[in-house]
């Protein structure tokens, strides 16, 4: 080892200097531009913190309550800026308390890089103090790991892995460091990755694929679009929007797909999946071409795959070749990012309107307008809904906020109701369905985008998985809106229990404690609404003031959110009450 | 309907990392897929691995398992093959008492018959070795096991395909 460092001083060049690993390790990220992260202290990662608070003028470190936190935190930043998030946390403990938000963010495709301290090299699999095997532990979950057992490693292996979280089709990567790395000294120099021999981040677009898709599209009546995150991803909003409009095509989103065209688009025909709208769910099963954009079947989104869009052909457009066929068989399969892809089509498509077709989706969303939206948003009982919540917060906010929600009906209730005018505005769990998401997300979000204003709306249960992170929201001074919709019960879970399990309420009533003392606790301004009366002052207060706001709203315990795809079911047998 | 199932062997190129063994094996035990075997080693190319894993599930499994082992950031390329399209085998090493090679005449014809043969001989114990396919190797050890096995260990299959792999021309394009 000693040669090869005196070998190295020989070949020193002006860009290396001797530096610690640890201090190498905050250069590689600011060499990412990585200006905000989010994390925990502990003994296997002290070195590293050590030199956060030398360079605390150059970055900005936050204390999360909780590693969990760190992460969703992380993956708000990301999913609202588009940049990579980052979470650091010690050996052990730490470390398998990232474990939820990595998995989170490796099936919702959100790139994050999450580094962890490690017990000293010649202590690895002793069982020593706070030693987790944390790369075996997060293989299943990331796009890519690795550990550091030599300083000399860092600055390769963290390019690597901001390279890949980053590119294709995003997602997490864990970089675990031994204390014996980051105390060693070494000669650094860092270069960012290019690439990675055995990856291919985006498969060369095929142009034979892209006619066969526009041939296709062409040809057919009844064509229907239903996109999904890989649209924002890609940063293909404007090439979308332009094939939407020249093709004349209803298009449908997936949860993730929120906001890539607005909602108020005429084009836009909603949510697809067990709670999106009626019309797209109905008519998927009714259409003759479905053109899935960036989106992967996920069975939220198809019900029984049995009797998807049998009748119609399928073209996939999608940047990951193992989802091609995964869950749907398609019939045109182009490869190739979103905007790529769609810039190329886009010339190729003639110009149509199919007003008929688009006739039947305004009739379905009539009736479900009078069968479920009505009520939801102007409810003539007494108790308030959680749709009229969701009014009152878009119509103040002119469909320009960016809503982070949690797990649950407060999260289906918010995509159905709230309008989102930008892109990047429906920040959610969606994949992994992780309860407690929210408010720290919310914390990254605001931080990420402080120009915008940004609302947590979680239910009283899942806010309480995470609700520590008022520490940070106090601490940190971030001036995100936190919404509670309590119903006293975890709502999605009573529901089914009532509509599959004969009403027997196992373990999902909820004695909560006093929300409005927990947040002025924080010395978090806060207010809790109980009648429709006080809603849109409560509101207005909450957007006028400016630091962060706590709103608990009591709703009618026992709502329903529909319409409703029940498990196994069809698209087509959407249930509306 | 159950699809049918079929043996497959997949051959996997990958770089020669910390750790992918784990992840190329939790794509099969996530599904609940069994293992039927496995096989590391170094490749036709230099710096090269290859895993050699045979499975027996349904051609559309297979398909997808192979999209989700080349989704790996480390896996080079992944192909799947039936046994009609590989020249494969198995290796297997039985550890006998030496008394029996003098005293039982048969071995020395079974061993000869199945074109195994023995790799030593000292005063306690001889040792066999035979390579071949699966079904060969279980003759042998049914034959042999009549005379009381010591230490009996098998291979994990290792193949050739009859197709060009192209691995060096995918390895070049990845650099170009």
């Amino acid at each position: 080892m000693d040669t090869k460092t005196i070998k190295k001083e020989t070949n020193t060049t002006q860009t290396t200097e001797r530096i610690s690993g640890s201090e190498a390790i905050i250069k590689c990220l600011l060499a990412e531009g990585v200006d905000t992260l989010y994390g925990y202290p502990g003994g296997a990662i002290m070195p590293v913190y050590d030199e956060l608070y030398k360079y605390q003028d150059k970055i900005h470190h936050v204390l999360t309550r909780h590693e969990q936190g760190a992460t969703h935190s992380a993956q708000g930043y990301a999913r609202i800026s588009g940049k990579v998030g980052v979470a650091i946390a010690t050996s052990g403990p730490g470390a398998t308390n990232l474990i939820t938000g990595i998995a989170d963010a490796q099936i919702d495709s959100t790139p994050m890089v999450c580094i962890t301290g490690q017990v000293a090299s010649h202590l690895l699999g002793s069982d020593a103090f706070q030693e987790t095997d944390i790369v075996g532990i997060s293989t299943p979950v990331t796009k890519w790991n690795c550990q550091i057992t030599k300083a000399s490693d860092i600055p390769e292996v963290i390019a690597k892995a901001f390279y890949i979280a980053k590119s294709g089709r995003p997602g997490p990567v864990l970089i675990d460091i031994t204390k014996d790395a980051q105390f060693e000294e070494f000669d650094f120099n860092y270069e960012k990755c290019k690439g990675v021999r055995s990856y291919i981040p985006i498969p060369k677009l095929n142009h034979n694929q892209v006619e066969a898709a526009a041939k296709l599209i062409n040809s057919v009546k009844k064509p229907m679009i239903v996109w999904g995150q890989g649209v924002a991803l890609g940063q293909a909003e404007a090439e979308f929007k332009a094939v939407v409009e020249k093709a004349g095509i209803p298009s449908a989103w997936t949860i993730l797909g929120a906001g890539a065209i607005p909602t108020s688009h005429p084009l836009n025909i909603g949510m697809v999946g067990m709670h999106g709208n009626y019309a797209p769910n109905v008519l998927t099963n009714e259409c003759d071409l479905l053109i899935a954009i960036g989106m992967r079947f996920d069975d939220r989104v198809t019900g029984n795959l049995a009797t998807y869009a049998k009748q119609a052909k399928v073209i996939h457009f999608e940047i990951d070749p193992a989802e091609i066929d995964k869950n749907v068989k398609t019939d045109v399969a182009v490869l190739g990012d979103a905007k790529q892809s769609l810039a190329a089509l886009l010339p190729l498509l003639e110009e149509k309107t199919h007003p008929e077709w688009h006739q039947k989706f305004k009739d379905l969303y009539a009736i479900e307008y009078e069968k479920v939206i009505k009520n939801d948003i102007h409810p003539t009982k007494e108790g308030l809904t959680m749709g009229e919540v969701l009014q009152e917060i878009n119509s103040q906010t002119k469909g320009d906020a960016a809503i982070v929600t949690d797990v649950g009906q407060h999260q289906m209730i918010a995509c159905r109701y709230a309008n989102f005018n930008k892109t990047r505005s429906n920040i959610t769990s969606g994949g992994l369905g992780t309860m407690g998401f929210g408010l720290p997300a919310a914390i990254g979000a605001k931080m990420a985008a402080p120009e915008r204003e940004v609302i947590s709306i979680s239910g009283d249960g899942g806010y309480q998985m995470t609700i520590q992170e008022l520490g940070t929201i106090f601490q940190q001074k971030v001036p995100v809106k936190i919404v509670v919709l309590n119903n006293e019960f975890l709502g999605m879970v009573r529901q089914w229990q009532q509509l599959f399990f004969d009403k027997r309420y196992a373990s999902t009533e909820m004695t909560n404690p006093d929300f409005v003392a927990i947040a002025k606790g924080y010395f978090i301004e806060a207010e809790k609404v109980t009648k429709r009366e006080d809603l849109k002052d409560a509101v207005a207060k909450m957007i006028n003031t400016d630091g962060p706001y706590f709103l608990e709203v009591c709703v009618e315990k026992e709502d329903n959110v529909f319409p409703m795809i029940p498990t196994g079911a069809s698209v087509s047998d959407v249930r509306l009450e | 309907m159950e699809a049918e199932n079929n043996i497959y062997t997949v051959s996997v190129y990958t770089e020669n990392n910390i750790g992918l063994l784990n992840r190329i094996s939790a794509i099969f035990q996530r599904r609940h897929i069994n293992i039927e075997s496995i096989n590391s080693s170094v490749s036709e190319i230099e710096g090269v691995s290859k895993f050699t894993i045979v499975v027996n599930i349904s051609e559309e499994q297979m398909k997808k398992i192979i999209g989700q082992i080349e989704k790996q950031v480390e896996v080079i390329k992944a192909y799947f093959h039936t046994d009609e399209d590989t020249i494969y085998q198995e290796s297997c090493i039985f550890k006998m008492k030496s008394d029996l090679l003098f005293e039982e005449r048969q071995i020395q014809n079974i061993i000869k018959e199945s074109n195994a043969r023995i790799v030593t001989v000292n005063r306690d114990f001889f040792v066999i070795e035979k390579s071949g396919r699966k079904e060969e190797i279980e003759l042998l050890y049914r034959e042999l096991s009549a005379f009381g096995i010591m230490q009996f260990t098998r291979s994990g299959r290792i193949a050739v395909t009859k197709d060009e792999m192209k691995i060096s021309t995918i390895l070049e394009a990845f650099q170009a």
